[in-house]
Parts: structure tokens; sequence; C-alpha cells
């Protein structure tokens, strides 16, 4: 009886049920675009971050640079001119340390044995500036005129000027990232693919090999077997990595102790890169290992999502204030209406409701038909919305609009790594927004669905329980 | 067996009190065949109420079968209801997206009748008022006469000892009004139900037994000697 009645209520009734569940639909189809667009931004952002840091790390510990001294740091470069006539190339690389003040070996464990710590993981970054090509000194030239020099000013010698000489090099900058190659879970090479060769062995602690990322050995023509020399040493280029992104953290990667030796810094690291035991409690290890390892700045990946900028940044802030509130305030409007129509419903069957008690029906029955009546149009709307949320994502995810995301910026010398291992300066990276359907989010529209049909039951439900069988009748008369 | 004592049911609107029934006292026996007269606003529907346990007295007592309806719990009231009494209304009350049968099976609903016996019941009575043809009619497919008996079929199918009637000619014209009289009181006889009914109608209250008639409230009892 009970779904025989409600069936053919709602047959009956189905341009009211229809509005019932086109604005629940309506609602519930904005929560999920709302939401799939949100979990595309995030997506979106999570690749962003992850083209800085790598998969896995949840954090990085670092040391804010010092104020630069001036001359102290900054590279020189000297070179001999040549003899006359000696055009061989010459050249010289600087290899510094990038970016932030480094941190003692020591300091990797230590952060590694704070509470919460998953695994930890130091890292060297480096940038080496290499100037080559030839010098070759001015010549002589006597005047056949006179004696004399037209420079210098004697008056007793030849007479004559310096003619040629001069300078043609290149100069080369580029990074170069130091990774301990026994964990290759956890660092800024994780965020790359091998796309030829190989990555590092476990056992290539101190190798002279190098995997060099797919843009800049496409610029430099390197491939798997080509040598790389830095600072005077050769590397053999094992493997070609391309960065998920499309941005690399480095040009490229050594093992850690290679990179300590050409930066002349032992048993240091630039950054320290953490993963957390429970991805939940990243803010309790944050500040254990801010108490614990004094100095240092730890930066979470919910730090730099704050620093991204850009139409990605504007895009999200947009999902989440603007698409939130409207998806919310249509769903309540929805709610409310299908509240006030069910009741206004109930209102005008007071006889029909009537006649049921007078025939015996308990209250709990009157009202469990009209909150399941209220059930369906809230499923049917739920599933409406679903039908027209999952449309409205494709079609999100058809046109995939471009967003840029600049990271770091101004920010990038407190200390942090925005910008990625050493980076100081903001960088721009241009992804595509999706908008990913996900089950949790099904879930929640079936959730809003079902909230909807008791929501707008309840409305009625309660009408329909306060009705007397009396007074019911007596609209008869 | 009803008995009513000293039963008042007063309404209060604004500033006025209306006096619907005023200290009524009526007994009812087993098998009787009692019409209620009396002009519009008298309190007619109102006792008809307070007998079939669908509003409570504000003073008094409308015992049944030596129950006092007026103290019942609601759940009480409604078992009561559900299995004792069974009510004719004017404009026939059946529900519009039910067939025949349907309507008839909702008074089987709350005495948690299986579904194949529910319908079975459904069709006999209906079969027992004449629509044994119309089982998966509509209400809006039918006659009005056709409806009363489909509202008859569901007040009885259940089997109550009374029977209530709130004017259940009242909609009808004068040959049906006849043919239903005809069904009702010849079901009357079969199940010597209580037969209690409100009209309006002088024709059918010279044909009752027992005529009762209410002004302002109060109650007046005549014994017809014709029938």
């Amino acid at each position: 009886m009970f779904f025989t009645y409600l069936r053919r209520e709602l047959r009956r009734r189905r341009k009211a049920a229809l509005v019932v569940a086109s604005g629940l639909a309506l609602g519930i189809a904005l929560v999920i675009v709302v939401d799939s667009v949100s979990n595309g931004m995030g997506k979106a952002q999570d690749k962003v971050l992850q083209s800085l840091y790598g998969l896995g790390t949840d954090m990085t510990v670092t040391k804010a640079a010092s104020a630069s001294t001036g001359d102290a740091q900054r590279p020189r470069f000297r070179f001999d001119a040549q003899n006359n006539g000696d055009d061989s190339t010459q050249s010289s690389d600087r290899v510094m340390v990038q970016g932030f003040q480094t941190l003692s070996a020591s300091t990797v464990a230590k952060v590694g044995s704070q509470s919460g710590v998953s695994d930890a993981v130091g890292g060297l970054s480096l940038q080496v500036l290499k100037v080559s090509g030839q010098f070759t000194r001015g010549r002589f030239q006597q005047n056949e005129s006179g004696g004399g020099f037209q420079r210098g000013g004697g008056t007793g010698g030849p007479q004559g000027e310096v003619k040629g000489g001069g300078a043609d090099f290149d100069v080369n900058n580029y990074s170069v990232y130091g990774t301990d190659v026994t964990k290759p879970g956890l660092g800024p090479l994780t965020s790359s693919k091998i796309t030829s060769g190989r990555t590092f062995k476990a056992t290539e602690t101190d190798a002279k090999v190098v995997v060099a990322d797919s843009a800049y050995a496409k610029e430099k023509k390197y491939k798997a077997g080509s040598t790389v020399t830095i600072k005077g040493v050769t590397f053999t280029v094992i493997g070609i990595a391309t960065a998920d992104s499309g941005d690399s953290a480095a040009d490229l990667y050594i093992p850690l102790k290679q990179a300590q030796t050409l930066g002349d810094a032992k048993d240091k690291v630039t950054t320290i890169y953490v993963k957390a035991a429970d991805s939940k409690k990243i803010d309790s290890v944050k500040s254990a290992i801010q108490r614990h390892v004094s100095g240092t700045t730890v930066t979470t990946s919910a730090d730099l999502a704050d620093t991204v900028s850009g139409s990605l940044s504007t895009a999200s802030s947009l999902a989440a204030d603007v698409g939130t509130w409207l998806s919310l305030a249509v769903l309540v409007a929805a709610f409310l209406v299908a509240g006030l129509l069910t009741s206004s419903a109930v209102s005008r069957r007071v006889r029909e409701f009537g006649t049921l008690k007078a025939l015996g029906w308990r209250s709990g029955r009157v009202t469990r038909q009209v909150v399941g009546e209220a059930m369906v149009n809230g499923l049917v709307g739920g599933a409406l919305g679903i039908a027209l949320g999952l449309a409205g994502a494709y079609v999100v995810t058809a046109i995939s609009p471009g967003l840029q995301a600049q990271v770091g910026g101004g920010t990038g010398g407190g200390g942090g790594f925005p910008g990625g291992p050493g980076r100081r300066t903001a960088k721009t990276l241009e992804v595509a927004l999706t908008a990913p359907v996900s089950v949790t989010t099904i879930v929640l529209a079936v959730g809003l669905a079902v909230a909807g049909g008791l929501i707008a039951g309840a409305f009625g439900g309660w009408r329909a329980s306060r009705l007397r069988p009396a007074d019911a009748l007596r609209r008869v008369e | 067996m009803y008995e009513l004592n000293n039963v008042t049911k007063r309404y209060t609107r604004g500033k006025d009190t209306v006096h619907a029934l005023d200290g009524i006292d009526l007994t009812i026996p087993d098998g009787d065949r009692l019409v209620i007269q009396g002009p519009t606003g008298g309190g007619k529907s109102t006792l008809l109420q307070m007998l079939g346990g669908l509003d409570r007295p504000t003073s008094g007592e409308v015992v049944l079968d030596g129950t006092d309806l007026a103290r019942l719990s609601e759940a009480r009231l409604t078992r009561v209801r559900s299995e004792s009494i069974g009510f004719v209304f004017q404009s026939f009350n059946l529900i519009p997206t039910l067939t025949a049968q349907e309507n008839v099976e909702t008074a089987l609903v709350p005495l948690g009748i299986k579904v194949r016996e529910r319908r079975e019941l459904a069709a006999e009575a209906l079969r027992s008022v004449g629509l044994g043809e119309r089982l998966g009619h509509l209400p809006g497919e039918m006659s009005g006469g056709q409806q009363q008996r489909v509202a008859i079929a569901r007040a009885l199918v259940k089997k109550p000892k009374v029977l209530l009637a709130d004017e259940p000619t009242g909609n009808l014209d004068e040959g049906t009004r006849d043919e239903i009289m005809d069904v009702l009181e010849r079901l009357w006889k079969e199940h010597g139900l209580t037969f209690i009914m409100v009209t309006h109608d002088s024709t059918l209250a010279k044909k009752a037994p027992r005529l009762a008639t209410l002004r302002k409230g109060k109650i007046t009892v005549q014994e017809n000697a014709a029938t």
C-alpha cells in the first residue's frame, strides 16, 4: 500500500514533484561542479607544488640565507690573455651553494628522529657558473713614420699603437642538485620520470654519474652515455628525467656526496625533505621540528600553497568563495522550496489524511507516507543533479582551461622553499584545469539529496502529524 | 453499547465560547439504528465526532462497551477507530489516486492484515455493495452513488461494531439516495451493527426507529412507533 499510494500520488502531483526535484537537482549539480572544480584546483596546485619538491614530501626544512656580504660571495673569474696567435679556449667554473644557508648533515638525522616524521632526506642545491672562451692579448704596432709611443708618454722609445686583442666567451649558468641516492622516494627528483636511461642506484653514493633534466639535455644535446664536466670533474649521463609539470627542480642531478665535494660543502645540505607518518598531523610535526631543531625554517605544502598566485589562485579563491556560497545559497533555497511545497501539498490533502486517521491510520504511518514522497522527490532530484553535475564537470574537463600559477616571488629569500630547491625568484607554471568527480563528491551529492528529501519531508510530516482527524473532517462541511 | 454521560463540548472563538454540546446524556444499545437531526450548527457533527473518537469532549464521558473514549490515549483511540468504528462521509472521502479496491484496503492497513487477504476482503466487500465489476476503477471514473458504495464497503470491510454516517446521501440525487439507504439498511441488518446517521433529510428521518434531535447543543430522543 505504501509504495502504491506513494507512486500514484507522485504521478498525480508530478508538476509539483518536478519543481521540487529540479530545485534540488540544480543545487546538487552546483555542489558537484564546484566541488569537482575545487578538486581540480587542488590537483593543479598539487601538481605545481610537486614540481617544486616532488611527490611524498610533506614539508621542507631549510635555513635562510644570510645577508650578502658583498664581494665575498660573488664569483670572480681570472683568465690570462694568451700570446699572439694563440686562440686556445680557456674555461673556468664557479660552483656556489644556492639559495639557503647550509645545514649540517647531522640535522637530517635529527629531523628524521622527530616524532611523527616518517622519513627525512637531505639535498644540496648548487648553482654552476661556467665561463669559457678565448682571451687574446692586443699586438703592438710601431708607427712607420717615426718613433715613439702614442700611449705611455715616453719620448725616447719607438712610436706605435696596440691593435687587436679581446675576448670571445660564453657564460653557462645551470643548476645542480645533489640528491641522496639511498632514498629515491623522497626529494625533488620524484617529480620527474626517467624517460631515457636509468636513475641512480643506491650504491652510487659517490659515483661520478649524472641524471639530466630533459629540457636541459635537449639544449646541450646530452643523452645517456654522454659526459658532463663540472668544475673539472667528468660525470657520465646515466639517464634523462622529464619533469611531470614540465618545469624541473634542477638541470642536473648528481649524488649528494659529489655535490658536497663540488660545492666545497662537506657534510652540508641546503634542504631537508620530510615525509610525515600521518598526513593529517603535518602541523604537529612542523611544530615538533621547529621546537627541537632551532634556527631552521619549516615550510609545509600548505605554507607554500599560500604563495601561489596568478589565475590559478584567483580561480581557486573564486571556487572556494563564490562557488561555495552560491552552491550553499541554491541548496538552502532548494531545501526551503521543497519543504514549503511539501507542506503546502499536505495542507491541500488535509481531508485525505484526516480520513486515513479516522480509518485508524496512526500519525506515524501518515507521516511516513509524506516523508516517503518527499524522499523520492529528493532522490529524483539527486539523480538529476548528479547527472547535471557530471555533465558540467565533464564540460570543464573537456575544455580544460589553462591557468597560470606563480610560485614564490618575494618570499623566496625567507628561508622557505618557494620556487623549489634553492630557487629565490617567482616562477610561473601553466596548468590545465580539470574537474575530477570523486566518489566522495557523489556520496556528498547523494547525502544532500537524502537531506533535501528529509528536510522537505520533515516540513510536510510535521504538518501531517499535527492534523487531528476531526479537524480534517470539518473541512468536509 | 454507547453511554454518553453529561457530555459537553465548548469551542472558544476569540472572546466567544460556543457550546456545541451541552450536557448530553444518551444511551445507544448495540444494534440500534439512530438518526440524528437538527438545524445547522446544532451540534450533530460534533456529536458524531465524539461517538467516533475523532474528538474529545470538554467534559463528560463517551463510553463504548465499557471504555471511556474521552480518557483513552491517542494510540488506543486510533486502535478503537481502526477496529470498531466505520465511517461514511457526505463527500465520500475516497483517496483519488487509489482504485476502489485499494480504497477499501486502506481500512485494513492499520489491522496488519496481509496483502493477499486484504485484497480478497476488499473485493468481497465491494461485491457486497454491487461493485464487483469496478474493483480497478478510480473514484474519478465512478458516479457519486458508486463512490458512496465504495465508501460503505470501506467502512464495513473490517466488520466494525458501529457504523457512523455523516449525511451519507447529502450529495446524491433522490434515486441514488434510496439505493444507498437500501444498501445501508441491508448491511445494518446483515452485520447486526449499531448504525448512527446524521441527516437533514426528513424522509430518511421518518424511517428511523429512533430519532434524536439536536438544538443548541441539547438533545431530545423520540421513539418512532411507525417503524
